[in-house]
């Protein structure tokens, strides 16, 4: 059995303009001592499918799911109580803005001792000695003066390794951390990745990572989800991924990466995610797919063998008898989507 | 932080001669003569008139006049009030503190009422609760406290209605409490007379709501929109996920965030609390300085008004001195930044 | 399509926006029309109110009595409902005969009045101290800033009160005494917005472009300051109307017989135990004219501020 195993799952907000569908039947499995990663721009549902898991949505959301089990533990119908013994403990969740994520007007040690004591409980003496133990472990130097600092007396990159410290606190079985190294500087940022993977290999933690950086996803994931728009459209290891991308999305992703350019220019995803107003009928990727056909601007596609799509790639060629294919003037089809007026680089964006 | 305190206390210099000056020169456009006035009905003779107006200062140049004026304040004279004829500063200290009982009863009552239903309404934001507090918290807004005032007389002192309460004065004529700090309340208590502290307690009951009421809103509304903000904080969310207790998340966490602006907010009611003293006061007869400072105008007590305004403005300033001190102590990103 | 954007745009910052949009009055007005009316307690306030002029305005025609008139066999009549009331009389008549609903009508007139004097006057001349505090700086802001924390430090009502014992009770006096105590807030507001928009692009443009300062200042920053200034406007005109009561109430404001809410009150106090009408309405309408203004400001705080609208 899976320490985290979730089917199915759809979260829906209520707003002005009607149901608003962020996350759509998206599936989870990870097990003990795994990593996996939810790969997507931004507003593809990947922290909204993750914070559903936590239980930290507002409650104008609405959440579904087949299942959603952690450890045996049912989370769909687990009582708020029974959540929160498990929240912040076996699960914790890191988040994007440290700066922003520390609580102003405590220290750093109060948090983090607030955190064991909650869960775990001890003496003063007790959890200061394991507060120390945590910022050392981060590798925040001479944890013991910094246990009485206040989070603005800090960068940005030492918040992030606070915000860790308090949340493996507890010795959380699984963690996730929602895009932990957007906020930071580039060479913050790999200082941050490598304390994580650390970590996760020292402890046999589970860790999600949600990142939009297929370069993290490379060297970091085992399994990787990526998600568009709140559908998962491919599901696939980390390495058959990069080598044999099997959806259009994932596929332009990777072309997007600056280290797979070819050209002079950095190819990009021409248009953007769409939101509310802007629901495209058929696959949502559709506008922005370079072999969208008049069947994927019609009818949502099935899951093929892990991949949202009608025609999934093999070798950057769509197959399923797609009429692109079918004829040598392919490629002409397939590159005229492309680059004619990227607006958003998907690398640059990273 | 001495040094903060210091520089804010000379910015303050300049604000109180101000205050001075305008004492000064408000009572000497005060229409009337002080010495027709001291004189009353009795006639004076021109001499004897440039005698009493030598006596009291007023035939010396106004300079002059100013000078000896600011000197006797630091000297802690403000002249004698022609009413009394009691040194004005010692009137003053008479009455002070019944203002103070009365004016600290009425904004812990503001805050024990208004803070919690803040909060609760932010929590609860668009319940029927949350529409409810703020209907009534504006509706206190908008109360004109001196009717509020009768009607709670009417309501709760008439012997017609639930006759609970009595309709002025400090404590009951039935008991003699000797003066030993002036806060009745405490003086009761230190008195041997028996029911004499309830007596008191129950002279405070409607002064207190009704010098509070105002306060009340300001507090419940500034709570709920400063509670509302920070409920939409990041590390409100972390809280969460660190499994902590609502009770933990909205009482430590979002409130000690809250409390940063609600302590401003509440300090800054000391203006609106003493403007308020003079109404409330006026209507339950209460002893206070705002009684004096409405009598001293009406009987044109040259210089009672003017040394009141001084020490009144002064109090005000102070308050504000010290809820920016408070402010730098409860907001850990001020009080690093200076030290 | 450019339409559309425009009226994204004026969704997202409707102050900034207005002078660059083609008409941009009615938009603006619908804009915030919608805004406004999304608040439901402030269309209520506003109806109330509209009603309470329509009171004030046509008070002669509609009151069944002349406020002033005194009708000596009716002395002390409890409202129609009450045993012993009469028709004639539907709220009661005061210790001297007068009808109680007449003088409240009248008194409608003084209250919207003095909330009017007021605004125009404290507005008009903080207005005009502030921006050029903002302005010119220097040793001139200084001083300005420094009186206005004097006024402030001064109790506002202990502050109207030694003003209208040196000027002589009556309402004129009243409303003079109170705008200047609410003096600091328009100061402290326009120079802050004059300090902020001064050092914008645009002003540098049109300083640039010539232009000269009373036009840099009154046409070029003094729109971009409106909002938070009509905000305010509204928060005084309903303390106003409490504060010329308050004075009223004190025997500094209306000098009777004149049917003022606060006066009516302070005449009607010593029956406050035996003839509770006399005491309770004219308060009510106090509060209720009080409490429909505040309603409406904060309705207009939602449409106008376009940082308070997005929370």
């Amino acid at each position: 059995m899976s320490l985290l195993e979730i089917r199915n799952l759809s979260v829906e907000f209520e707003t002005a303009h009607g149901l608003f569908r962020a996350v759509d039947s998206v599936d989870l499995e990870i097990d003990q001592g795994e990593m996996a990663a939810i790969v997507g721009e931004s507003g593809s549902g990947k922290s909204v499918s993750m914070l559903a898991l936590m239980g930290l949505l507002p409650w104008t959301a609405r959440i579904t799911a087949d299942r959603m089990n952690f450890d045996g533990k049912d989370l769909l119908t687990i009582s708020q109580k029974e959540r929160r013994k498990i929240i912040g403990k076996d699960i914790s969740m890191i988040f994007q803005e440290p700066m922003t994520s520390l609580n102003p007007c405590f220290t750093v040690g109060y948090q983090i001792m607030e955190v064991i004591k909650e869960h775990l409980g001890g003496t003063r003496k007790e959890l200061e000695a394991r507060a120390i133990e945590l910022l050392g472990l981060v590798g925040i130097p001479a944890p013991e003066s910094r246990l009485r600092a206040f989070p603005h007396q800090m960068s940005g990159g030492m918040n992030q390794r606070v915000m860790i410290a308090m949340m493996i606190a507890c010795n959380p079985r699984l963690l996730i951390a929602d895009e932990p190294t957007t906020a930071l500087d580039v060479t913050i940022q790999a200082q941050i990745l490598e304390l994580l993977q650390d970590l996760q290999h020292k402890r046999g933690m589970a860790l999600v990572l949600i990142t939009h950086d297929m370069g993290v996803v490379a060297e970091t994931a085992e399994v990787v989800n990526v998600q568009y728009a709140g559908q998962q459209v491919e599901r696939q290891n980390v390495v058959d991924l990069f080598a044999k991308p099997q959806h259009p999305y994932t596929y332009a992703l990777l072309s997007a990466l600056p280290e797979r350019a070819t050209g002079k220019r950095l190819p990009s995803i021409p248009g953007v995610v769409p939101g509310l107003l802007d629901r495209p009928t058929g696959c949502l990727f559709n506008p922005r797919c370079q072999f969208a056909t008049d069947k994927c601007r019609s009818t949502p596609p099935a899951l093929h063998s892990k991949v949202l799509c009608h025609y999934p790639l093999v070798d950057g060629k769509p197959t399923n008898n797609h009429p692109g294919v079918s004829g040598p003037g392919s490629s002409g089809q397939g590159s005229s989507g492309q680059g004619s007026s990227g607006q958003e680089a998907l690398g640059g964006n990273v | 932080m001495i040094r903060f305190i210091l520089t804010k206390l000379g910015l303050l210099i300049p604000t109180f001669l101000g205050v001075t000056l305008v004492a000064f020169s408000f009572i000497r456009m005060l229409p009337g003569d002080p010495v027709e006035l001291l004189a009353g009905e009795r006639s004076v003779s021109p001499e004897r008139h440039a005698e009493l107006m030598a006596a009291l200062g007023f035939d010396k140049p106004l300079w002059e006049q100013y000078f000896s004026f600011l000197v006797g304040i630091l000297h802690g004279d403000l002249g004698t009030s022609f009413s009394s004829k009691q040194p004005v500063l010692e009137e003053f200290f008479v009455r002070f503190p019944a203002t103070i009982e009365l004016a600290t009863c009425a904004i812990i009552f503001a805050a024990l009422i208004g803070l919690p239903a803040g909060i609760v309404a932010a929590v609860k934001r668009g319940s029927a609760f949350d529409h409810t507090l703020m209907g009534i918290s504006l509706t206190g807004y908008s109360m004109p406290i001196f009717w509020w005032g009768l009607l709670l007389i009417i309501l709760f002192s008439s012997p017609d209605m639930l006759g609970l309460t009595p309709v002025s004065g400090r404590i009951s004529a039935l008991f003699w409490v000797d003066t030993e700090t002036g806060f009745m309340l405490i003086d009761s208590l230190l008195s041997d007379e028996k029911g004499a502290f309830r007596s008191a307690a129950a002279h405070l009951v409607l002064p207190t709501i009704v010098l509070g009421t105002i306060p009340m809103a300001i507090i419940a509304r500034q709570t709920r929109s400063a509670m509302l903000e920070i409920l939409g904080e990041d590390y409100v969310r972390t809280a969460k996920a660190k499994g902590l207790s609502p009770f933990r998340i909205v009482g430590i966490h979002a409130l000690r965030n809250a409390l940063i602006t609600v302590i401003t907010v509440i300090g800054l009611q000391v203006g609106v609390l003493l403007a308020g003293a003079i109404l409330t006061e006026t209507i339950f007869s209460w002893p206070g300085i705002g009684k004096w400072m409405i009598d001293s105008i009406s009987r044109r007590d040259y210089f009672a008004v003017q040394g009141g305004i001084v020490l009144i403005a002064s109090i005000v300033m102070l308050v504000n001195l010290l809820v920016d001190f408070m402010y730098g102590l409860i907001n850990p990103r001020i009080l690093h930044r200076r030290s | 399509m450019s339409q559309v954007q425009n009226t994204l745009d004026q969704n997202e910052t409707p102050q900034t926006e207005a002078p660059k949009t083609i008409s941009p009055f009615r938009q603006q007005m619908r804009e915030f029309w919608f805004y406004f009316s999304e608040n439901k307690g402030a269309v209520a306030g506003l109806f109330f109110f509209l009603f309470v002029v329509l009171v004030a305005v046509f008070a002669d025609i509609i009151a069944p009595h002349s406020p002033i008139e005194q009708y000596r066999d009716f002395i002390l009549i409890p409202p129609a409902w009450q045993e012993g009331g009469n028709v004639e009389f539907l709220l009661g008549t005061d210790p001297v005969g007068r009808d109680l609903l007449s003088r409240l009508m009248h008194g409608a007139r003084f209250s919207l009045y003095a909330g009017c004097i007021v605004i125009v006057i404290s507005l008009s001349i903080g207005v005009m101290l502030g921006l050029s505090a903002g302005f010119f700086r220097g040793m001139y802001e200084t001083i300005v800033m420094r009186v206005m924390d004097v006024i402030l430090s001064i109790p506002s009502l202990l502050m109207a009160l030694v003003l209208v014992a040196i000027l002589g009770p009556g309402l004129r006096n009243a409303m003079i005494a109170i705008s200047i105590t609410y003096l600091p807030h328009y100061v402290r507001l326009a120079r802050a917005s004059a300090v902020a928009e001064s050092a914008r692009d645009y002003v540098t443009a049109s300083r640039v472009a010539g232009a000269g300062t009373w036009r840099l200042m009154c046409i070029t920053i003094l729109p971009n300051c409106m909002a938070p200034l009509i905000v305010q406007a509204s928060l005084s005109f309903s303390t106003a109307i409490l504060d010329t009561a308050a004075l009223g109430f004190l025997g500094m404001g209306a000098q009777p017989p004149a049917s003022e809410w606060g006066t009516m009150l302070a005449e009607a106090r010593e029956f406050i135990l035996s003839a509770w009408w006399v005491v309770t309405f004219p308060g009510v309408a106090i509060l209720l004219t009080v409490l429909s203004i505040n309603l409406m400001g904060d309705g207009l705080r939602d449409a106008l501020d376009p940082k308070m609208k997005r929370s």
